[in-house]
């Protein structure tokens, strides 16, 4: 056995989060064309560096060669969610080349890459830490905030921080290839015109490539006052385009993290304490050490776990020496049980300290001179659940002569090279770190851990590339986990049924701070943490007496951002509640929520448009029942209707109508199919998943004991797309919130049988 | 042992109780075939077994009886097979991690039955794992497949 001792490094975050915040006010302030060049400024171009023979770049996102072959780069994670085909769309709609004729490439973690959505995942931590709110900050804070609303995670901000600046990029490089065509042609530039990565001029006749041009455009300027083409000329954008990468998931490529392969390349699993963030009392390899394939097994002490690793020839026997170890875990540093997970909750609910985001009238008096006829009350609870990506968690690193390099399905790749450089004691420009496809990501693959598991390895493999993946059970049973939570909700309504007071307190425990915890161990994390009310103090509805209130529950379980994040669980809690004040009020539950949302024609837009799908309100067939919801998250409005039918006493998900309103949406066909994705994995938590706790362990292991629906169970999916709202929102997590209330709505609606603690099989049957 | 493999045959010096799965990716370097569970729940890792899918990370190396064929292997040269041209009409991948497994599953499904009722792709495609929830446009994808008589 050998053991690996590293010393920390500083950590960069002050500097980056300084950095970003900094870009942040450039472009939010100062305009986008500003923005972009204020951008160029402050970021060499990352691309420079590693250019072929006769290849040139204009800029962070664009190179060509001299055989024409042009290159777009899109920094951001491929998760399923198509940022590889709408972002390469917007540099290829101002460009002038054909989507499908062009390479695109995730391209280096870079700086020069973190940007406006890069600001939004890396702002949060400061932003709920008062510390952190030093003074000349607060400006910026404010800034950033009214941002964090759209999105902590890359996926559903990825477009619009691109948006400017990726059309400006192509618009950019476009110009300078003319200016050089002007000379090469001896024409003026207003003459020129561009199409297929070709400079033409129709007068003369002459054309020539981007490539045949590219070397002598560089060092020429766009022109200042450079205007991005209107949406009526569009030709990419606002149409679905065939995805970019779908030829290589159809054909079996080997794009994904699991798939990587180097020279020499050692195989590797590991196996940390299942009681998360306990020490290990003791090792014996003994057997495992001796098994055939295995390298040798590698204790490993971190900030997001302790436990060992195992180096093998081949994964499997690395998976089956694990087994073999001999682990002696320390205890859990968190309530050993689900009942006392959950008695933990309770207390932070009854404690008394909370936060609020929203407070509009006097509450408190309302509920106080209420006749109790009039009260409505319940109480809502969620359990914690895994992200069960279906890649398992797993990085490649190669530690030789001093560098790192690390290959990692991640969401993150500059955060990784900072915690993969101290964890290896070099500095962060000895790390490169490569993004490849991702087998799913919905929060899980922001994290760190995978990654500074595979550097502790590397370390001690030699100066050989070591592949660790980890065993499902690992995953499963090593998550950052959507935190569990229990709503309390009361309501006041008036002589006609119509809530006057509404005032909920949610408790769970913070994720800003566990992720910062473990992301950054040597940084403060107290502050109050919206995510806890995210989904329930921000919609849109008007409510005379309306107070939403934050408990932050004292509980050391790992949880992270889970697709949604804590609008995951706030709408089911609040818009169960809605169905149950017009249940008592004798109400539609689509009127009620047409009446409170009035003053936002945006929400009305869609619910009325999901209303019209589902021909809500007619009679249906008999044994069947809907039930409606709405979520306004990430700056996407979205109304579902969920019919359920009954199949002989299981209830069976027949169909999901959904109406959604982003704004402007760049491509109809990969947004229609995040929302269908986004319902199916809500649907699939809200019908069965739960992780529950035994002797501080998870229970569950493996998709036997946490499923997800399948085709059988999958109901028909129906999406229609609104542009009403007047800022572009996201697409990868709006879909999911609403369809777990919308659900559980149904259910009540065909069985009065009201649930309200998921998952919902735990009281009704499902197919 | 032997082990054929997408027509090629491989002389193997390997436990028998390695599963196939591993014994495509780790020792072939064939990774057309993805590991999601090990248990035979999600269906990534399913390859045909003369003809038949299995899942791979359940079945020992040692127990393998007859040629297997992976993803890798069943368009040829640069003509897609018809289930792979159905999943890029449809759209259907989103990670596209499961997709292999999909189409493999879908491939054996045709050819056995060439016009799948709703029912039979459920039974064919159960045991198949989606976490991006493609479900609805994989069965338009067997749909538009059989319609292209791809079982004929
Ligand atoms: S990896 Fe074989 S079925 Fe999941
Ligand atoms: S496409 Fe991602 S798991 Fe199926």
């Amino acid at each position: 056995m050998s053991e690996q001792k590293t010393k920390p490094k500083r950590s960069r975050l002050r500097k980056i989060a300084r950095r970003t915040f900094l870009i942040g006010t450039g472009a939010i302030a100062g305009g986008l064309a500003v923005g972009y060049y204020f951008y160029q400024r402050e970021h060499p171009n990352p691309l420079l560096a590693d250019l072929d023979d006769g290849e040139v770049s204009f800029n962070h996102y664009v190179t060509v060669a001299p055989d024409n072959t042009i290159t777009i780069i899109v920094p951001r994670a491929e998760m399923g969610q198509g940022v590889s085909t709408t972002l390469a769309a917007l540099v290829a709609e101002e460009l002038d080349v054909g989507l499908h004729a062009i390479n695109i490439e995730h391209g280096p973690a870079s700086p020069a890459y973190l940007n406006q959505a890069m600001m939004i995942e890396s702002a949060p931590f400061p932003t709920f830490d008062r510390s952190f709110s030093a003074e000349g900050m607060r400006g910026v804070m404010e800034v950033v905030s009214k941002y964090l609303a759209l999105q902590v995670t890359s996926g559903s901000s990825a477009t619009i921080d691109a948006f400017e600046k990726m059309r400006y990029a192509g618009a950019a490089t476009r110009e300078v290839l003319k200016q050089a065509a002007a000379e090469k042609f001896g024409v003026p530039q207003s003459t020129l015109a561009t199409e297929n990565a070709t400079v033409t001029d129709p007068a003369s006749g002459q054309s020539a490539t981007y490539g045949e041009l590219a070397a002598s455009a560089v060092g020429k300027a766009p022109p200042a006052d450079m205007e991005l083409r209107g949406r009526s000329e569009w030709k990419l954008l606002g149409k679905a385009q065939p995805r970019t990468d779908i030829r290589k998931k159809v054909t079996g490529m080997p794009i994904f993290g699991v798939d990587v392969d180097l020279p020499e390349m050692l195989y590797a699993t590991v196996k940390m304490n299942p009681r998360l963030g306990g020490t290990v009392n003791s090792i014996d390899a003994a057997e495992a050490e001796k098994m055939k394939g295995v390298v040798k097994v590698v204790p490993i002490e971190s900030q997001t776990g302790n436990g060992f690793g195992v180096i093998a020839n081949n994964s499997w026997r690395a998976f089956q020496a694990a087994e073999a170890v001999k682990a002696d875990w320390g205890s859990a540093p968190y309530p050993a049980d689900t009942d006392a997970i959950t008695a933990k909750l309770k207390e932070a609910l009854n404690g008394g300290e909370v936060s609020s985001l929203r407070e509009a009238g006097d509450v408190t008096t309302t509920f106080a001179d209420a006749p109790s006829d009039n009260l409505v009350e319940a109480e809502y609870q969620v359990p914690y659940l895994a992200h069960a990506c279906m890649e398992p968690m797993n990085a490649t690193a190669w530690f030789r002569d001093g560098k790192l390099d690390v290959w990692a399905p991640n969401q993150a790749p500059t955060i990784l090279q900072d915690i993969c450089a101290s964890t290896a004691g070099i500095d962060g420009t000895d790390v490169a770190i490569h993004t490849t496809f991702l087998g799913g990501g919905f929060g899980r693959r922001g994290e760190v851990d995978f990654a500074i598991y595979a550097t502790k390895l590397a370390m001690a493999a030699d100066g050989k590339p070591i592949k660790v993946t980890w065993a499902r059970e690992e995953d499963t049973t090593h998550d950052t986990y959507r935190p569990g939570a229990i709503g309390r909700y009361r309501a006041v309504l008036d002589d006609a049924g119509h809530p006057k007071a509404l005032h909920a307190t949610v408790a769970a425990p913070s994720i800003m701070a566990s992720v910062l915890g473990r992301t950054y161990p040597s940084l403060p994390a107290g502050g109050p943490d919206k995510t806890i009310i995210e989904g329930a103090y921000d919609q849109p509805y008007e409510i005379e007496h309306y107070r939403i209130d934050a408990a932050k529950a004292d509980l050391a379980i790992p949880v992270g951002f889970w697709r949604s994040v804590g609008n995951s669980f706030n709408p089911f809690m609040h818009e169960s509640f809605l169905d149950e004040i017009a249940a008592k009020s004798g109400k539609d539950p689509l009127a009620l929520r047409l009446e409170l949302a009035k003053p936002w024609p945006t929400a009305t837009g869609v619910l009325q448009k999901v209303a019209d799908m589902a021909h809500w309100g007619e009679p249906i067939p008999d044994g069947r029942a809907q039930g409606v919801a709405f979520a306004l998250s990430f700056g996407t409005w979205v109304a579902q209707i969920v019919q359920v039918k009954d199949e002989d006493g299981s209830i069976r998900i027949e169909k999901v109508w959904c109406a959604a309103d982003p704004g402007e949406v760049l491509d109809p066909g990969i947004f229609k199919a995040q929302m269908m994705s986004g319902i199916v994995f809500g649907l699939s938590s809200a019908v069965g998943q739960e992780i529950t706790f035994a002797d501080g362990m998870v229970e569950q292991s493996n998709f036997h004991d946490y499923d997800a629906i399948r085709m059988n169970q999958c109901p028909d999916i129906e999406v229609e797309i609104l542009e009403n709202a007047a800022h572009m929102g996201g697409a990868g997590e709006p879909g999911t919130p609403p369809s777990i209330p919308a659900l559980a709505n149904a259910v009540f609606a065909l069985t009065a049988n009201r649930v309200r603690k998921l998952p919902l099989s735990n009281e009704v049957d499902f197919v | 042992m032997k082990l054929t493999v997408n027509g090629a045959v491989h002389e193997l010096d390997i436990e028998p109780e390695m599963p196939l799965l591993w014994v495509l990716r780790d020792e072939l370097n064939i990774k057309g075939p993805k590991f999601g569970c090990g248990i035979a729940m999600c269906g990534a890792c399913t390859v045909h077994v003369d003809g038949e899918p299995v899942r791979s990370c359940s079945l020992a190396i040692g127990d393998v009886e007859g040629e297997v064929t992976t993803i890798d292997a069943i368009a040829s040269d640069d003509t897609l097979h018809a289930v792979q041209e159905a999943w890029i009409k449809e759209q259907v991948p989103q990670c596209g991690y499961c997709q292999s497994g999909q189409i493999m599953s879908a491939v054996a499904l045709l050819r056995d039955v060439p016009n799948p009722t709703d029912e039979d792709i459920d039974d064919a495609m159960s045991g198949n794992l989606c976490r991006c929830g493609t479900y609805p446009r994989i069965r338009a994808a067997i749909k538009s497949a059989a319609a292209m008589k791809v079982g004929a």
